[in-house]
């Protein structure tokens, strides 16, 4: 009989314009996780921390602040019990949900029985890139793959589908709307944690970075991020791939692609038994975890292969799914995603995405999950699927059910 | 040491001058004399470094030095690379060696530095240079295929940084002494040879115990080392802007941007050792094989004359009568004045023919502006120039070049004109890209003076000109227009008559294989993007509407008509049809017409037509692009081994640098012959037939080319 691998309890902090006079700036990037982990004992009355086996959190840039396993780290910040181990993982964008992902794996491979997933970044303090890497850095390696930022990839997608300056814009001013208004009604509550000083006094209560009223015209005066280094010499890079093309179409500018920011989230997983003796309720299960990799110098069109490789492994079709969370990584990547699976955008980020919120690498795929589960309770709904494109032309799904 | 390629001075006050010397040779280079001799000299000055004061390197010859033996790399194979990595090491080791002795190391650069040159001045601690601007220095490695293999790229990065080295190193920027000390490459100008070994041996006295600044405590790499986030962003779009241009086609530069970045990443001795693994990687690969064949044996044999008949003294004409002013007329003047050569620009009208001159007085103008030439030398360029629309004015011009419109009754109506106006013996040419010499000939009261002389568009900026020698051009006429053209500062290539001659002929078959692919429903981007893939300059398309698509089909109508009246066909090629239907149906005759295959607003650049999907298709862009790349080259080889077959070309060597330097063959290739030498015969062969068998019979391997194949032979 298959363990279920159960979701107890998503929380995350709220997101931080992730540069400095971001409110987390000042913030230490173990202490965003610590203040979670002291929220989940705190929520969770019942939990004792030398029940956890590992603490699994992903983190794409883990040098400085962020270095040296600070999943372990954080573990004795907050004072867990040492019997609890850490680990962190990097799957670029994806971490953060591969970090569930694997602790679904743990959890119904019966070989461990409570786990706590999640990840941290802080973007303000560890810039994205920092830790260097062959990729972008070593020239026989970049050569050999013909390396092209991502943003190059989503101004390629946008070309290859069409989507125009105002398609992108129009995308991005809904998912404005949406999360401005999650915010306002307190449909984050359920999951956030406010960040406090020492003292006890708020640093940040609510997300920082959407930005209420944003239209189509406000956006159109925001210049295109990726024009310059792709004339530079990217565009041509993409373009002996992508032969066909005459030219990119650089749509995304900073107001339609994922804001800069800083932020964690820590998610709950165990198996039913671990749920008993610790006292916590079921709120869902994961049925199906895919990760895949398409062309990566588009990079960025794995959300789709990966879903439906999700899918397959559920027995489940689009259909299916009640709630999307695609992650907001720039525009044209959801609007392909919806597109390439004839998906409707009412499914889609209903309470808005990372280009209203920000995209804290590697805490994003934790958060998102807190989200979608938050949202299927309040609209009394079934499955939700998550999934995000990652690095290196990879894709990532997760499917979930409520229980 | 007296037969020694490095002599050992030792003056009273023990500095030790070391003179470069090859005994052999005009020029010092990296030969086997060089390596022996640097290797005692060294174990010598080891031996004898306490009773030295410091030391000092020139050279006895005219250039300091000269750089690597072509002549051994050209043969260095896989086979050999261990062997190969044993001599790098060593040779590297005595520079090594030389730098770490312990006392001063100064470098008294008398003249050219190229390559080995300045890496051995590198390898000093001070280098001080003579001011005089006409000694090169810089690292042309990359030119060849190769790098800078005797610590050049080591040296270069640790004393300049990765930004500002990268310059130097992928694009094998030449410096003066002047533009070398503000680069920080050089220390020091001198005014005389004595005043540079004075100021040398001054800085020995001033600094002993001298280190380079990288055997230094604290050392840091200028600019910060790959992990400064301001190096890193600069790394990361690098490798880009090197495809940009490259499009992937050039092993040399990507290595040399590998070894610089990964060297910069550990300590000196390692990083000499990633220098020559990539060395040896560019040394065994053919694009370095078909580089130094082209540029520097077979442009030497050029420039040597071998295809000058011999026996005639070196000419020079007193006078050049240029016949139209136009674009090409205009350029050739600009060639003939620069070069202090007497020019008569005439056209039909004096408006014309002064408006021919003003094209000289702007090039002349842009390069005052830019501070390269004196304004007194600019207005004596000018000044040779004489614009008129008086044919009388062609008196005393004992070389004529005719440059009117490609229309075979003009071009014989201003020949004669010409001819009536000049000295018996005039020299006369005609300027013509497509329309066969011996024809035009038949104008001319002497055809044994008559030869062509294909100049390329824009002709201050085209190196080449193609000599067509015509049925009855005598070798004399031959041996002048040769000089003429050396004289100019061009490089000749000479062929024999026929349609087209051997360029025009092997690119017209580039530019028509790229129309035929729309015929394949193969999208334009592709099209375009396959030929530049290949490492052509420009796309089939763009190179057609530059021609013009109606000019290119009224040459292919006149073609077919003088065939047919030679009792011959036509044989249709799928371009044509393409050509014809954007011509008569769409009227999109070409770039000067503002309407071809690409669009030509008048703000922003050129955008394919999209007429070109919805009327040719375009929807086929899952295809092989191998393929593509293969045909824009293999058509052309295959065209030049039907002119060396027909007698069109007598000299590979003509045949390579012609192709490279007038239609954009790729410098990697080698050229156009090269190439298959290249490819290997057998494997061209087979690898023709199956293009052949795809795409049509214009692939078929020429007889001549499968007979060489199955002998073994190489185009040679």
């Amino acid at each position: 009989m298959t363990i279920e691998a159960y979701i107890y309890d998503a929380v995350r902090t709220p997101r931080g314009k992730g540069k400095a006079g971001g409110a987390l700036n000042e913030v230490k990037p173990i202490s965003l996780v610590s203040t979670l982990m002291h929220a989940i004992t705190d929520r969770n009355t019942e939990l004792d921390t030398a029940g956890i086996d590992d603490v699994v959190l992903g983190c794409v840039t883990p040098i400085g602040d962020q270095g040296a396993d600070i999943a372990k780290t954080a573990a004795l910040a907050a004072d867990w019990d040492m019997k609890v181990a850490g680990v962190q993982l990097n799957r670029f964008c994806a971490s953060g949900l591969e970090a569930v992902n694997t602790c679904a794996m743990k959890i119904r491979s019966g070989w461990e029985d409570l786990v706590v997933a999640g990840g941290v970044e802080s973007m303000s303090r560890v810039p994205m890139g920092s830790d260097g890497g062959p990729w972008a850095l070593d020239p026989g390696t970049n050569l050999h793959t013909g390396f092209v930022p991502q943003g190059v990839g989503a101004d390629l997608i946008a070309t290859l589908e069409g989507f125009s300056r105002t398609d992108v814009d129009q995308f991005a001013s809904i998912s404005q709307d949406r999360a401005a208004a999650a915010r306002s009604e307190g449909l984050f509550d359920k999951s956030i944690v406010p960040v406090k000083d020492q003292n006890g006094l708020m640093v940040l209560s609510e997300d920082e970075f959407i930005r209420p009223g944003t239209t189509v015209e406000t956006l159109s005066g925001l210049k295109p991020s990726f024009q310059i280094p792709g004339q530079m010499g990217y565009d041509s890079v993409a373009l002996q791939k992508y032969h066909w093309i005459d030219s990119i179409n650089h749509v995304h500018t900073p107001g339609n692609s994922s804001g800069i920011v800083d932020g964690a989230s820590l998610i709950l997983i165990g198996n039913e038994a671990a749920g008993k003796k610790h006292g916590l309720t079921p709120r869902a299960r994961v049925i199906a975890t895919a990760v895949t990799s398409t062309d990566p110098t588009i990079m960025l069109t794995g959300p789709a292969p990966a879903t439906e490789k999700a899918l397959a492994k559920a027995g489940l079709t689009i259909d299916d799914i009640d709630l999307f969370e695609v992650n907001e990584a720039f525009a044209s990547v959801v609007m392909k995603f919806m597109k390439e699976l004839n998906v409707p955008h009412e499914k889609v980020n209903v309470n808005g995405g990372a280009i209203a919120m920000g995209h804290p690498l590697g805490a994003t795929g934790g958060m998102i999950v807190g989200t979608l589960v938050d949202e299927l309770e309040r609209r009394s709904l079934k499955r939700g699927l998550l999934t995000l494109c990652v690095g290196g032309g990879m894709g990532i799904a997760t499917i979930i059910e409520r229980v | 040491m007296t037969e020694s390629a490095i002599r050992y001075e030792k003056d009273s006050d023990n500095i030790v001058t070391l003179i470069l010397d090859d005994p052999k040779q005009s020029a010092n280079t990296m030969n086997d004399a060089y390596k022996a001799a640097i290797t005692l000299v060294i174990d010598h000055l080891e031996k004898e470094k306490d009773s030295i004061k410091g030391v000092l390197i020139t050279s006895a010859k005219k250039t300091f030095f000269a750089g690597g033996d072509l002549n051994d790399l050209i043969q260095v194979t896989s086979e050999t690379a261990e062997a190969f990595m044993v001599d790098v090491t060593a040779l590297k080791g005595t520079l090594r060696r030389l730098e770490t002795l312990g006392v001063p190391v100064v470098a008294c650069i008398n003249g050219a530095a190229m390559g080995g040159g300045l890496e051995i001045a590198l390898a000093a601690h001070h280098r001080i240079i003579l001011d005089d601007p006409r000694i090169p220095l810089g690292l042309p490695e990359v030119t060849l295929g190769l790098l800078p293999g005797a610590g050049g790229v080591v040296r270069m990065v640790r004393m300049l940084g990765l930004e500002k080295a990268f310059p130097f190193l992928l694009e094998g920027l030449q410096l003066n002494p002047q533009t070398a000390v503000k680069a920080g490459v050089v220390d020091e100008l001198a005014s005389s040879p004595e005043d540079m070994i004075a100021k040398a041996k001054a800085w020995i006295n001033a600094n002993p115990g001298s280190q380079q600044p990288w055997d230094k405590k604290g050392y840091r790499l200028p600019g910060g080392d790959p992990t400064t986030p301001k190096v890193a962003q600069m790394l990361a779009i690098a490798p880009a802007m090197l495809m940009s241009k490259t499009k992937g086609c050039y092993p040399a530069p990507e290595a040399i941007m590998a070894a610089a970045v990964e060297g910069a990443q550990v300590d000196f001795d390692t990083a000499l050792r990633i220098e020559s693994r990539y060395f040896i990687q560019l040394a065994t690969d053919q694009v370095a094989k078909n580089m130094i064949n082209a540029f520097f044996f077979q442009l030497q044999e050029i420039k040597k004359g071998q295809s000058r008949p011999a026996g005639f003294d070196r000419w020079q004409p007193s006078k050049v009568g240029i016949l139209g002013a136009g674009m090409m007329g205009s350029g050739i003047a600009w060639a003939c004045a620069s070069s202090g050569i007497q020019v008569v620009l005439k056209d039909a009208t004096q408006e014309n023919a002064e408006k021919g001159k003003s094209y000289t007085a702007s090039l002349l103008e842009r390069q005052v502006a830019k501070g390269r030439m004196a304004q007194d030398k600019a207005s004596a360029i000018l000044g040779n120039i004489t614009a008129t629309a008086n044919a009388d004015d062609l008196a005393g011009c004992d070389m004529v070049i005719e440059a009117v419109f490609e229309d075979r009754d003009l071009k014989a109506t201003v020949t004669k004109e010409a001819e009536s106006k000049v000295n018996a013996g005039v020299l006369m040419c005609s300027n013509t890209s497509t329309l066969p010499i011996t024809g035009l000939a038949k104008a001319s009261g002497k055809p044994e003076n008559f030869i062509g002389l294909h100049f390329f568009s824009p002709v201050d900026k085209m190196p080449l000109v193609e000599i067509i020698r015509g049925e009855k051009t005598s070798d004399e006429a031959l041996a002048k227009a040769f000089d003429f053209v050396m004289k100019i500062k061009k490089t000749p290539i000479v062929v024999n008559d026929s349609r087209g001659f051997f360029t025009s002929r092997v690119f017209s078959t580039f530019a028509m294989e790229g129309v035929s692919m729309l015929d394949e429903r193969i999208n334009p981007a592709t099209i375009e993007k396959a030929s530049l893939l290949a490492g052509m300059p420009v796309g089939p398309l763009a190179v057609v509407d530059e021609v013009s698509l109606s000019l290119s089909r009224n040459i292919r109508m006149q073609t077919t008509k003088d065939l047919e009246a030679e009792g011959g066909s036509y044989t249709a090629h799928p371009a044509d049809a393409i050509i014809d239907r954007m011509v008569t149906e769409f009227g999109r005759e070409g770039k000067a017409s503002g309407k071809g295959f690409y669009d030509y607003p008048d703000a922003g650049g050129k955008k394919l037509w999209s007429g070109l999907v919805s009327n040719f298709g375009g929807d086929v862009t899952e295809i092989d692009m191998q393929d593509l790349k293969d045909r824009i080259l293999f058509i052309q080889s295959i065209e030049a081994v039907k002119c060396v077959e027909e007698g069109v070309l007598n000299s590979v060597t003509d045949a390579n640098i012609g192709s490279i330097f007038g239609i954009g063959m790729p410098a990697w290739t080698g050229g156009v012959l090269q190439f298959i030498n290249g490819y290997c015969l057998p494997a061209f062969v087979e690898r023709a037939k199956v293009l052949a068998e795809k795409y049509g019979d214009r692939f078929q391997p020429p007889a001549l080319l499968v007979k060489k194949a199955e002998a073994g032979e190489i185009f040679s």
